[in-house]
């Protein structure tokens, strides 16, 4: 129930993020003080907390259309699986989001 | 949701026939298809995706156009930008359809989102042939 209103919050969110990328390109392809004014926001506090919502709504709508896509082949219908299911795409939306800025962290750099 | 869809006399429609289309897009398998279709390939192209963005950070300017402009780079950011715009138009679509109840103000959205993700998509992939070509 929470995740089908989320799955819509999130997927309008990730359509704010695809902005974020079209200025990332068009700043790499305008040249270096674009990209730098670019890297700036991403790496101000602002941009920071905006990259984490960005990077957890993107594995949570990933994980949850996935589940999406097996109930249109027409898989995982019943209410125990329903619930299994919900957690799971949750517990791997959290974990993936947590994987991606530990990774980040320890390349270095990231904020 | 109160009114039953009147039936005519004469009406030789099966029940089924009759309410397709009735939901609040009106019609649109096709829109419901295309979802699901880009939704599939955007799977692996939003993982290649945050693996690319992953190694640009430490990066400084000249290393990540390089990085971008490799052309199977090029290539998949072209796919993941305009495949990425058309599932978010589709989706925004869906809740505008839903949500919005005055029919104008719906149909200036609709109209509104497609303008800009069509614009948002070929400003993505000029701006990918813009940086392959700088380097190859």
């Amino acid at each position: 129930m929470v995740l089908s209103i989320l799955h819509r919050v999130t997927g309008a969110f990730l359509c704010l993020g695809l902005v974020l990328v079209a200025w990332g390109l068009i700043a790499l392809a305008a040249g270096e003080a674009a990209w730098s004014t670019f890297a700036g926001f991403c790496g101000s506090w602002i941009g920071v907390i905006l990259l984490a919502c960005w990077t957890f709504s993107l594995f949570l709508h990933l994980c949850n259309g996935i589940r999406h896509l097996f109930w249109d082949a027409g898989a995982g219908f019943e209410k125990s699986g329903y619930f299994t299911s919900a957690w799971v795409v949750v517990i791997a939306g959290v974990a993936l989001t947590v994987i991606v800025w530990l990774w980040a962290a320890m390349v270095g750099g990231a904020a | 949701m109160s009114a039953q869809p009147r039936q005519a006399p004469h009406d030789m429609r099966t029940p089924l026939k009759r309410v397709r289309g009735l939901g609040s897009a009106k019609s649109g398998l096709g829109h419901w298809w295309w979802e699901r279709v880009t939704a599939l390939a955007l799977v692996p192209l939003c993982l290649w995706f945050v693996w690319l963005v992953l190694r640009l950070p430490h990066l400084d300017f000249a290393s990540a156009h390089l990085v971008v402009a490799t052309p199977v780079n090029t290539l998949l950011l072209i796919l993941f930008t305009t495949i990425g715009f058309w599932h978010g138009q589709l989706g925004l679509q869906a809740i505008i359809e839903d949500y919005v109840h005055t029919r104008w103000i719906e149909l200036v959205l609709l109209v509104a989102i497609k303008f800009l993700a069509v614009i948002g998509a070929l400003a993505c992939a000029l701006a990918a042939l813009d940086i392959w070509l700088a380097v190859y």
